[in-house]
């Protein structure tokens, strides 16, 4: 049984792999790695059921590896060989398969969530979406909340506050809060830290189950990004001093042979995948169709 | 019966033949019925598939999108084209590249309406046609709003296609007739492409939108009339993708080709017809295509100095024996 920790792990190491891949040159374009962040998504996850959709966004390789034990198609997507979620095509910032999707531009996605919540509205399904801080910088955002509130949609958005976005610090982009911005629409906020995941579970068990119902709510935890924007090109100084969870956990028992298994699972999956023949644009793994599937 | 009651119609036809159909936009509701009454009695025939919207034209159009992703039918009115710069980013960074870029051809049937053009003394902000910004998105058609084309027909082949759409309506056209044709002509419709001709070889073949279909008509009566010049038109309900090869056939017969629209100068819809045009029958022309449009100006408010920007019936008739000399 794949536990918290073993999908922590997993994140942990497939970011650290892409990193690593990306020093040697086997990868093309950017990345966005969630170090750091992993308890986000993997604390949501299970409150999600399959016919909800979730949105995801720029770094959103946690997100994905949260809700599908699916590494190898990940990677595969990103590497652009055989198996990869979506042909190669969107890559590591676009990706569709059943209840799930990313996209690249900040804000853009929030809207759609709201039309898909509009479509699940009275299902008992949800649509999900994780943001940025920085996200809040866009216009679409406010549209879609005040949609949100004023048409009742079962929409969860979820902040991952790091603090940062790219290179500005959130203090040099956002006047006022994330709660008082909430406040003005109308929809709840709930501001937790990203520390422990029974905690997390405990306070947004019947928070989710309203959201069902029709009452949006938004999420915001606040987390350390560990590693840079994107690739190598942080501009910040003390980041290893941050608290970080794997720091936090590694005395616990088992800890060491769940590391150990992550590691060994990424390693074969870097491996695997490396050895595939390149993607074939037109035979992805993923059927578009499969939101449609969700239907209510 | 009017062109507005004509896409009304359309409209019903659409909310009627399908429960997941849903039609979002701002004043919607009756008994407004939208600022131009295309959507009159909509709302309610159908109270839980009219959704009158906030003043958000990208959020409506994303939640459209979102519609459409999840194998809904979406139609989103924006009030004036003008506003839909506001919807750009959702149209051509989400919608038209959602059908491709996950790596399957995802369909999605969404559709946003845009009242569009000048001609009413709105002014620079609610009179453009801002058709040209919208050719060569892939995976987004666009489509022309024509008094010669079925809406009902229109609407079915634009849902059909699953391909997200964007629908010009030029508000002349809202109050004429439909298949109203000068009686000195008659016409034909073949697979989108509607002709308006008379039983000779025309010397000039002029190309239009819908929204140019009127004044391009009055051009022909007048050359035909006064200078005994022969015109036929045509008239595409999708401007893009184009469908090249019928214009083609055409074109290769006459003396001079003309593509009219209400468009500004500058990257029109005109060059990229010319171009394809000039592609296929380089050296069979015996002039280069010739493009009408607007001015290069903004589009001025006081009747008489819109006049002066705008395509007019004029400006068609002159561009025709330009081209023909």
């Amino acid at each position: 049984m794949t536990t918290d920790l073993d999908r922590l792990l997993l994140i942990r190491h497939f970011e650290r792999a892409l990193l690593d891949l990306f020093a040697k040159g086997e990868l093309n374009g950017t990345t966005h790695t969630c170090l750091g962040q992993e308890i986000v998504p993997v604390a949501v996850a299970p409150l999600l059921g399959p016919r909800d959709h979730v949105f995801s966004n720029h770094r959103g390789h946690g997100h994905y590896l949260a809700r599908f034990d699916d590494p190898a198609g990940l990677l595969a997507e990103i590497m652009g060989r055989e198996g990869a979620v979506c042909d190669g095509v969107g890559g590591s910032q676009h990706i569709l398969r059943e209840g799930y999707l990313s996209t690249g531009v900040q804000g853009e996605s929030l809207p759609v969530a709201a039309g898909a919540a509009l479509h699940l509205r009275g299902s008992g399904a949800l649509a999900c979406a994780y943001i940025g801080d920085g996200t809040w910088g866009e216009g679409a955002v406010y549209e879609a909340l005040n949609l949100a509130a004023l048409w009742s949609l079962p929409l969860l958005v979820v902040v991952e506050h790091n603090g940062i976005a790219q290179t500005t610090p959130t203090a040099m982009a956002m006047s006022g809060n994330i709660g008082m911005r909430c406040a003005a629409f109308g929809v709840r906020h709930v501001a937790l830290p990203a520390g422990d995941i029974a905690s997390i579970r405990a306070v947004l068990t019947p928070l989710v189950a309203s959201v069902r119902d029709g009452s949006p709510l938004v999420v915001e935890f606040s987390v350390n990004r560990l590693g840079p924007h994107s690739k190598g090109d942080d501009t910040r100084s003390g980041v290893s001093d941050l608290w970080d969870w794997y720091r936090e956990m590694s005395d616990l028992p088992g800890f060491a042979e769940a590391d150990t298994r992550a590691l060994d699972l990424v390693e074969s999956v870097v491996r695997d995948v490396k050895a595939r023949p390149l993607s074939t644009w037109g035979q992805g793994s993923s059927d578009p169709r499969l939101l449609h599937g969700a239907k209510p | 019966m009017r062109v507005v009651e004509n896409l009304n119609q359309a409209l019903h036809e659409v909310l009627a033949g399908d429960p997941r159909a849903f039609l979002l936009g701002e004043d919607l509701l009756d008994p407004y019925g939208g600022a131009f009454k295309a959507t009159r009695g909509l709302s309610t025939r159908f109270p839980a598939q009219v959704l009158t919207t906030p003043i958000s034209e990208s959020a409506i159009t994303g939640v459209g999108a979102g519609l459409a992703l999840c194998g809904d039918t979406a139609i989103v009115e924006i009030m004036f084209s003008d506003f839909v710069t506001l919807a750009f980013d959702q149209i051509v960074n989400f919608a038209a590249k959602s059908v491709s870029m996950y790596g399957s051809r995802v369909p999605m049937r969404l559709i946003v309406r845009l009242p569009t053009g000048g001609g009413r003394g709105y002014g620079p902000t609610h009179s453009q046609s801002l058709q040209k910004h919208f050719i060569g998105v892939p995976g987004l058609d666009v489509y022309e709003m024509s008094p010669l084309h079925d809406n009902r027909a229109v609407f079915a082949e634009m849902i059909a296609a699953e391909r997200p759409c964007v629908f010009f309506e030029d508000k002349i056209l809202y109050t004429k007739r439909m298949h109203e044709v000068d009686d000195l002509f008659t016409w034909d419709l073949t697979g989108g492409l509607a002709r308006v001709h008379v039983d000779t070889p025309p010397d000039c073949v002029i190309i239009a939108p819908g929204g140019v279909a009127h004044r391009a008509l009055a051009a022909m009566r007048r050359l035909l009339l006064e200078q005994e010049i022969v015109c036929t038109l045509l008239v595409p309900s999708r401007l893009h993708p184009l469908d090249a090869a019928p214009l083609v056939a055409v074109a290769r017969e006459a003396k001079a080709v003309v593509v009219a629209e209400e468009s500004t100068a500058g990257g029109t819809w005109g060059a990229e017809v010319a171009h394809a045009l000039h592609r296929e029958l380089w050296g069979v022309l015996r002039n280069p295509v010739a493009l009408a449009h607007s001015a290069d100006s903004i589009i001025p408010t006081a009747s008489h100095l819109e006049r002066a920007v705008l395509l007019t019936e004029t400006t068609v008739y002159d561009t025709v024996l330009e081209s023909l000399k």
